[in-house]
């Protein structure tokens, strides 16, 4: 197999911008997918909880409708002590997602502080902040999370909401942080700065309003975070029992047996609105990914010129134009991280100028 | 310096971080296991309170320094106390049961997904909008399926409905462990619908990660040479593309891989699988203090260490790492 490569591609057909980048019709294919998926999930998480055909809590005591296979009374059976399924579910998926987007907005918010913050003050406080986002990179969450929790006199939502977002802040710290230095080096910077603009000014007007789409890429990541986690957290008992999300229906229907009874109405439903919820949020970060770096974009939205199919040439936005100043000490603890050894560019630029300081040769 | 070493130095202050952590946790929530045991048994007299303390080994005698050297020391010693429910057991003999288990599941397993996934993502980043693309939605489902419950949805079909597989649990029962043929086959037969759960779940990541490094790396003037130059396409694929843009992959194999391992847990209950889930969720619904700090500590070492043996990989692999190491 050849590729095919642009050699007769008209200039002027490659260099035209599309008009209206921003319209839903522009949108890849994936992202369109994902948002309607999650739209439909947001509409059941809104209207959902108004509509159930039961109390999902209610037990009914009638013998006959215990382990019910679905049927028109109950459209997805009921449970070992005869409560409704689909009401649990639509009850359920108001929590999960509840609580997901709460964690979301306050993991975001920390990084994007943590981040600012970092590439702002440079020096000390960033190596330390990055040191910090690094090693919480590497421990895993799960179990901290579970030994942070089982320690915590009561379970609920609150407090699962409290350790998530303590836990999820690094990985958008770390991009953001990145972007931050990038973005603050470029003129229009200095020219507000000029201007007298002061720094929180500057962050708030020039560098926030740059890093949107990164924050939002953020927020979809920690959203799908959030989800994963406090389903899994559930699923072994950690979280109030008593309430209803999709990962205490599924603690439930494991603990009761479900399986082994051959109950799948009790536990598909809510595993399904899981993935699917998981799904709808990859697509949609997918998508805004082609969005940013169109080589990503399948063969579908790739542009044919002249009967040759053409990949959009552009180059990818590339975070970090040059290598990073940074002070002695940061770029002796910068030398402990994983990304120095790649850093060939970097490395090599500045080896002539002036011998890297820190760390005995 | 070399890198290595840096990279030690930066695992070393993680594990202090995981450590100390674990031993503030503890002390900063309200509640212990000592007034626990207290709460479930009213009988007991406040006298023994201080007995059950240091039955226990969670008395604080002394000062807060003294109390995290004593506690420094015996992780160290792999003294991680006595069981709360299990009583006399200490909690390293579970441990060393438990985790070979889980090591050879979940390390294996992974190991197979990262490498699939990986070969995956370069035949679809090299054919750009080919038939792997369009599954590509599809493979996303997998991917945000939770571990669990697809284990659930496994169990379901293929040891329930039709009766290909065992239901669960690490090897037949009635077979006594050891090294000989029947227990082997049987605890590999028992494991291979939890491997298949974890290569199924998290082919698509890999999969993803690598095919999009490999299209920003396919665009890149070295490939385009490699081609001019009429090299084989087998070549140019796997030589040119494919061993740079496995440097990526693999720094966020690092990365990912607690998230993978965290899954794996959670879903080895499903299959009553004799490893470290099934004990962190005994340690849960028990409130075994001890047992959950030592399973946090453990699993945070696990992937540290795999994290260094990547760092490893990545020296190994990369010639300009090698390169640059020789001149430092």
């Amino acid at each position: 197999m050849t590729v095919t490569l642009p050699v007769t591609a008209d200039p002027a057909a490659l260099t035209e911008t599309p008009k209206d980048a921003g319209r839903w019709s522009r949108l890849p294919a994936k992202a369109k997918a994902g948002t309607i998926l999650l739209g439909v999930f947001i509409l059941a998480a809104i209207i959902g909880p108004m509509v159930t055909p039961y109390d999902p809590s209610y037990q009914n005591p009638s013998p006959s409708l215990s382990l019910q296979a679905p049927s028109a009374a109950h459209l997805l059976g009921t449970t070992q002590s005869g409560q409704d399924v689909l009401s649990q579910l639509l009850v359920g998926i108001r929590l999960t997602l509840e609580l997901a987007v709460i964690v979301g907005v306050v993991a975001t918010a920390l990084s994007v502080i943590v981040g600012v913050t970092a590439a702002f003050l440079g020096g000390f406080w960033d190596d330390l902040l990055s040191l910090l986002s690094n090693v919480f990179l590497v421990i895993p969450a799960l179990p901290l999370l579970i030994l942070l929790l089982g320690y915590l006199p009561q379970r609920g939502q609150a407090p699962t909401i409290i350790v998530l977002s303590v836990l999820g802040w690094p990985w958008g710290a770390r991009v953001i942080r990145a972007q931050t230095l990038a973005i603050r080096n470029r003129d229009f910077i200095a020219a507000s700065r000029e201007t007298g603009e002061g720094t929180w000014r500057i962050i708030t007007f020039e560098i926030i309003p740059n890093e949107v789409s990164l924050i939002a890429a953020s927020f979809v990541n920690t959203v799908l975070y959030a989800i994963g986690a406090s389903v899994a957290l559930a699923f072994i008992g950690l979280a109030d029992l008593n309430s209803w999300s999709l990962g205490t229906i599924l603690y439930w229907a494991q603990s009761q047996q479900a399986l082994q009874l051959g109950a799948w109405w009790w536990f598909v439903p809510p595993g399904l609105a899981v993935a699917l919820i998981g799904t709808a949020l990859v697509l949609l970060n997918t998508g805004m990914d082609e969005l940013g770096n169109p080589r990503l974009r399948d063969a579908s939205s790739v542009a044919k010129i002249g009967g040759h199919r053409l990949h959009p040439a552009d180059p990818t936005p590339v975070l970090q134009g040059g290598a990073p100043r940074r002070s002695a000490f940061a770029s002796f603890a910068h030398s402990f991280s994983r990304s120095s050894l790649l850093e060939e560019r970097s490395q090599s630029a500045r080896k002539p100028a002036a011998p890297q300081p820190g760390g005995e040769r | 310096m070399p890198f290595i070493i840096r990279r030690l130095v930066f695992y070393l202050v993680a594990a202090w971080v995981a450590l100390t952590a674990n031993f503030f946790i503890p002390r900063a929530m309200p509640g212990n296991a000592v007034e626990d045991i207290m709460s479930k048994f009213p009988s007991l007299q406040p006298s023994a309170y201080k007995a059950l303390e240091a039955m226990l080994g969670v008395g604080h005698p002394g000062s807060i320094w003294h109390q995290y050297w004593s506690y420094l020391d015996d992780v160290f010693h792999f003294n991680f106390g006595t069981d709360v429910v299990e009583y006399p057991a200490r909690v390293s003999t579970l441990l060393f049961e438990t985790i070979p288990w889980t090591l050879t599941l979940v390390g294996s397993a992974t190991i197979i997904a990262f490498v699939l996934g990986t070969g995956l993502g370069i035949i679809s980043g090299w054919r750009h909008g080919g038939w792997l693309d369009r599954v590509l939605p599809g493979l996303m489902f997998f991917q945000a399926i939770p571990y669990f419950f697809l284990a659930l949805i496994l169990v379901e079909v293929l040891a329930i409905t039709v009766h290909i597989f065992p239901l669960g649990q690490g090897y037949a029962g009635g077979l006594i462990p050891g090294w000989h043929w029947a227990f082997i086959g049987s605890a590999i037969y028992h494991s291979l619908l939890p491997a298949f759960t974890i290569v199924v779940t998290s082919v698509a990541g890999w999969m993803l990660q690598m095919r999009n490094v490999m299209i920003t790396t396919i665009g890149e003037d070295y490939v385009l040479a490699g081609q001019a130059k009429g090299l084989p396409n087998r070549r140019v694929v796997f030589t040119y593309a494919a061993r740079n843009a496995l440097l990526p992959q693999l720094q966020g194999f690092g990365l990912a891989l607690g998230f993978v391992v965290s899954g794996a847990i959670v879903m080895e209950i499903v299959f009553s699988y004799p490893g470290i889930g099934l004990l962190l969720l005994n340690a849960v619904t028990s409130n075994d203090y001890p047992l959950m700090q030592a399973i946090f500590l453990v699993i945070t070492f696990t992937v540290l260490l795999a994290n260094l043996i990547v760092d490893l990989i990545i020296v190994f692999v990369d010639p300009r790492a090698r390169a640059r190491e020789a001149a430092r």
